[in-house]
C-alpha cells in the first residue's frame, strides 16, 4: 500500500492555520471553527485509514513491523553524509501517535466549537489550534532528529501562544512566558544531545543513528563509547541531554514547574496540549531512541528514576490542591511519570520489551481519559464560572451526563477493571515488578494516591455538599446545566475511547523491536494494583462523599508535611531564589555592568570625540568664498615649499 | 637693455599675485571676476614667454594661450550669469552676504 496520503494529514491543518490566521477576520466567525473541525475530522479519518493499512495490511514484513520512510526531501545538506531532511517515517509508534493526535485534536476542535463561542478572537483560537496540530503531527512523523527538533520548537511556540491566549490576563501572560522559557531551557539540552549524537553517528537520520550506534561492533559505537567526559561516555551524555529536552516538554521533575501554570490557557487547550499530546512528546522522544537508551543502563536508569519520582511527587501535590485544573495538571505529570519509568524499566525485544509496549499503551489510554477529564472539567467550569473546588459540589443532578463520563474517566485513571487505564497501568507495573522492585513499590503507592486524589476531585465536584451554584438568569427554567450538544458529543466519543481503548491488544502491534508477543496476564500483580486503587477510592469516599470533618482532622494531624505539599514542595520558590538571587545577582548584574560601562562607554566615547572635533573645526567652513581661497592658497604655498625643500 | 625671460616671469608673477590679492580682498563679485581674469592672463604671459625663449621653433604655447583666452571668455559668460541669478536671489552681489551654504 502506498502511504503517500500521510502528507495530507500535515497539509490540512497547515492550510487551515494559514486561511484562518490570515483571513479569519474576513470570513464569518463560525466558519473558521467549522473549517478547523472539518479538516481535523478528515485528518483523523486519514490517520485511521493509515493505521489500518499499516497494522493489518502492509506494515508487516516477515512477522516484524518495519519502519517505512514514506517520503524524504533533503532540506539542508552539510556534507554528503550529513543533511537535515524533511520526511515522513511510519513505524508502529508514529502511526499510533498519528491516530492519537488527530483523534484527540478532532474531539477538542469539536468541543471548542461551542465552548469558545463567546470569544471575540474565535478565529485566532482555531488558527492556533491548527498550527499546534500541524506541528505535533510533524513531530511524530519526523524521520530526522533535526526535523523533530524543528517541530518540537513549533509545538513549543503554539503552546506558548495558546497558554497566553487571554493576553489581557497578567497571570496567563506570566504562565505562557514561564512555559516557554522553561521548555526552551530544557531544549538546550536536547540540542546539545542532537549535536553529540549526530557527531558520533555521522548522520541525523533516526534509522541511521540507531543502526550505527546500536550495532555492537560498529566503529561509530566504539568511538562514541571511547570518548568520555567526566566519567561517562559521550553516548551516555548525549542520551542524558536528549532526555533533559524530553523531560522539559513532558514536565518531569524538576522541570515540571511550567505545567500547572499552563492551565491558565483555555480548557480545550489544556486538554489537547497539556494533557494528551504535547506533553507526551518527551515520552515519544525516548521511545523513538529506545534502542540506544536500552544499551546505556545509566541513561535508562535516569529515565526510570526521574519518571517514578515525578509520578509520586506530582501525585502527592495533587492530593492537596484545590484548583480543579491544577489537580488534573499534576495528575498528568504523574501519569507521564508512569510512561517514563515504564520505558526506564523496559528491556528490548520480545517479552522483555513489555515496559516499552506498556508505556505506549498508557500514552494511548491516558490521551483518551485525560482529554475526557479535562473537557468534562471544562464543562463544569463553564457552568460554575470558577476553577476552585470550594465553589462546586452536588452537581450530579445538574449535569448527569458529565457526571457519568467524569466518573468513568476517574475509574479509568484509578486502574479499575475493565476500563482502559487498568490494562495499561497493570502492564507498566508488571514490567516494573520484573525489573526493579523499588520502582514497582513506588508505582503501587502512586496508583493508590492517584485513585485518592481523582475521587477527591470527583466527589468534591459532583457529591459532597448541596449544589451551591444558583442557576444564572439565562439558565433559569431548566433543572440541568448540561453542555451544548457538540461538547457532549466530544465527551461521549472520548468516553467510548476511555472504555474501549483497553481492549486493544497493544503487544501485538506496538513493540520495541516490531515483533508481536503475547503479554501474559498476572493475576496476583493485577490484584495488588487494583486493590491499591480501590483503597485510594475508599479513603476518598470516606473523606469527601458527604460533608464531614474527617479530612480536616487528618490534615491537622499531618501538620507541616501537608503545608509543604500544598505549597508544591516550594519548587517554584527554589527556582525564583536561584534565578532572581543567584543568577541575576551573580551573573546577570556583572554582565550588565560590563555591557553598560565598558562596551557601551567605548562606543559612546568614540561618538563624543567625533562630535567634539567636528564642533571645533566646523568654524573653518565659513561659507565665504574668499576664506576658502585663502586656505587653498595656503595649501598651494605649503606644497610648493615642500617641493622646493625636498 | 635686452628684455630677458626673467622680465616676463617677473611681470606674470606680479600679475598673478595682484590677481590673488584682488580675489581675496574684494567683496564685489564683479571685481573678483576681474581678479580671476588677471590670474589667467598671468598664466598666458608665462606660456608665451616660455614658448618664445625655450622652444622658439614650436607653437604649443601659443595654442594653449589661445585656448585659455577662449575658455576665459566662456567662463566670464558663465560667471556673469551666476552673478545675475545671485543678484536676483539675494538683491546683492557682495560675497560677504552670500553665505547660506554655511554649515
Amino acid at each position: 500500500m502506498n502511504f503517500s496520503s500521510t502528507i495530507w494529514i500535515l497539509i490540512l491543518p497547515l492550510a487551515v492555520f494559514l486561511v484562518t490566521g490570515l483571513f479569519g477576520n474576513k470570513i464569518p466567525k463560525r466558519l473558521s471553527g467549522i473549517l478547523g473541525t472539518a479538516s481535523m475530522g478528515i485528518a483523523a479519518l486519514l490517520a485511521l485509514n493509515i493505521a489500518y493499512s499499516y497494522f493489518f495490511i502492509s506494515g508487516k514484513t516477515s512477522d516484524t513491523y518495519s519502519a517505512i520512510t514514506v517520503m524524504k526531501y533533503s532540506w539542508l545538506t552539510f556534507s554528503p553524509s550529513l543533511s537535515i531532511d524533511m520526511g515522513i517515517l511510519l513505524d508502529p509508534i508514529s502511526v499510533m501517535m498519528l491516530v492519537v493526535v488527530t483523534f484527540v485534536s478532532f474531539m477538542v476542535h469539536l468541543y471548542s466549537y461551542s465552548y469558545m463561542k463567546d470569544e471575540p478572537r474565535y478565529h485566532v483560537f482555531f488558527s492556533f489550534l491548527s498550527l499546534f496540530s500541524f506541528s505535533m503531527l510533524g513531530l511524530v512523523v519526523a524521520s530526522n532528529i533535526f526535523q523533530m527538533y524543528i517541530f518540537w520548537e513549533l509545538v513549543g511556540v503554539s503552546s506558548f501562544l495558546l497558554i497566553g491566549f487571554y493576553y489581557d490576563k497578567p497571570s496567563a501572560v506570566a504562565a505562557s512566558k514561564k512555559a516557554f522559557i522553561v521548555t526552551r531551557f530544557a531544549d538546550l539540552g536536547f540540542l546539545i544531545g542532537i549535536l553529540l549524537l549526530s557527531y558520533y553517528a555521522g548522520s541525523l537520520d533516526f534509522n541511521v543513528i540507531i543502526e550505527r550506534l546500536s550495532t555492537p561492533d560498529s566503529s561509530f559505537l566504539q568511538t562514541a563509547a571511547a570518548a568520555s567526559f567526566m566519567g561517562a561516555s559521550a553516548l551516555t551524555w548525549a542520551l542524558c541531554l536528549v532526555f533533559i529536552g524530553g523531560a522539559g516538554k513532558s514536565a518531569m521533575f524538576p522541570l515540571h514547574i511550567w505545567l500547572p501554570d499552563a492551565m491558565e490557557g483555555p480548557t480545550p487547550v489544556s486538554a489537547l496540549i497539556h494533557a494528551a499530546t504535547m506533553v507526551v512528546a518527551g515520552v515519544f522522544l525516548v521511545a523513538r531512541l529506545f534502542p540506544l537508551y536500552h544499551m546505556i543502563p545509566a541513561a535508562q536508569n535516569l529515565v526510570a528514576y526521574v519518571g517514578v519520582f515525578s509520578a509520586l511527587f506530582a501525585a502527592v501535590i495533587a492530593c492537596t490542591q484545590t484548583d480543579i485544573k491544577r489537580i488534573l495538571a499534576y495528575s498528568t505529570m504523574s501519569q507521564i511519570g508512569y510512561m517514563m519509568f515504564a520505558l526506564g524499566v523496559s528491556g528490548y525485544g520480545g517479552e522483555e520489551g513489555l515496559g516499552y509496549t506498556a508505556s505506549m499503551f498508557h500514552l494511548f489510554t491516558h490521551a483518551m481519559f485525560k482529554a475526557l477529564l479535562f473537557l468534562a472539567a471544562g464543562a463544569v467550569i463553564h457552568h460554575v464560572h470558577s476553577n476552585d473546588l470550594s465553589a462546586m459540589g452536588g452537581m450530579r443532578k445538574q449535569m448527569p451526563v458529565t457526571n457519568i463520563l467524569f466518573l468513568l474517566a476517574c475509574l479509568a485513571i484509578s486502574g479499575v477493571p475493565p476500563l482502559s487505564g487498568f490494562f495499561s497501568k497493570e502492564e507498566i507495573l508488571t514490567a516494573a515488578f520484573h525489573h526493579d522492585k523499588v520502582v514497582y513499590a513506588i508505582g503501587i503507592l502512586t496508583a493508590a494516591l492517584t485513585a485518592f486524589y481523582m475521587f477527591r476531585l470527583y466527589y468534591s465536584i459532583f457529591w459532597n455538599k448541596k449544589a451551591v451554584h444558583s442557576p444564572s438568569p439565562i439558565e433559569k427554567g431548566r433543572d440541568e446545566a448540561e453542555a451544548p450538544p457538540s461538547m457532549l458529543i466530544a465527551l461521549f466519543i472520548l468516553g467510548v475511547g476511555t472504555v474501549a481503548a483497553g481492549f486493544i491488544p497493544f503487544s501485538q502491534y506496538v513493540t520495541s523491536d516490531g515483533q508481536a508477543f503475547h503479554s501474559g496476564f498476572h493475576l496476583s500483580l493485577a490484584v495488588t494494583a487494583v486493590s491499591a486503587g480501590v483503597i485510594g477510592i475508599l479513603i476518598a469516599t470516606a473523606f469527601y462523599l458527604k460533608p464531614n470533618n474527617r479530612s480536616d482532622k487528618f490534615s491537622s494531624s499531618m501538620g507541616g508535611l501537608l503545608r509543604f505539599a500544598r505549597n508544591k514542595f516550594y519548587v517554584d520558590e527554589v527556582y525564583t531564589f536561584v534565578t532572581k538571587k543567584i543568577i541575576f545577582n551573580l551573573i546577570s548584574a556583572p554582565a550588565a555592568w560590563v555591557d553598560k560601562n565598558i562596551v557601551d562607554r567605548t562606543m559612546i566615547l568614540s561618538g563624543e570625540i567625533t562630535a567634539l572635533v567636528s564642533d571645533e573645526i566646523k568654524s573653518l567652513q565659513s561659507g565665504k568664498v574668499y576664506d576658502y581661497v585663502v586656505y587653498f592658497l595656503a595649501g598651494v604655498i605649503l606644497l610648493s615649499l615642500l617641493t622646493i625643500i625636498y | 637693455m635686452e628684455i630677458s625671460l626673467n622680465h616676463y616671469l617677473f611681470l606674470s608673477t606680479a600679475l598673478f599675485f595682484i590677481g590673488v590679492y584682488g580675489f581675496i580682498t574684494r567683496r564685489n563679485m564683479i571685481s573678483m571676476l576681474i581678479a580671476v581674469e588677471l590670474i589667467l592672463n598671468s598664466v598666458n604671459i608665462n606660456f608665451i614667454a616660455f614658448n618664445k625663449f625655450l622652444f622658439p621653433d614650436k607653437a604649443e604655447g601659443l595654442f594653449f594661450t589661445l585656448f585659455i583666452i577662449t575658455i576665459a571668455a566662456a567662463e566670464a559668460a558663465v560667471a556673469i550669469a551666476i552673478i545675475i541669478s545671485v543678484y536676483r536671489r539675494f538683491k546683492t552681489i557682495d560675497a560677504e552676504n552670500i553665505n547660506s551654504l554655511k554649515f
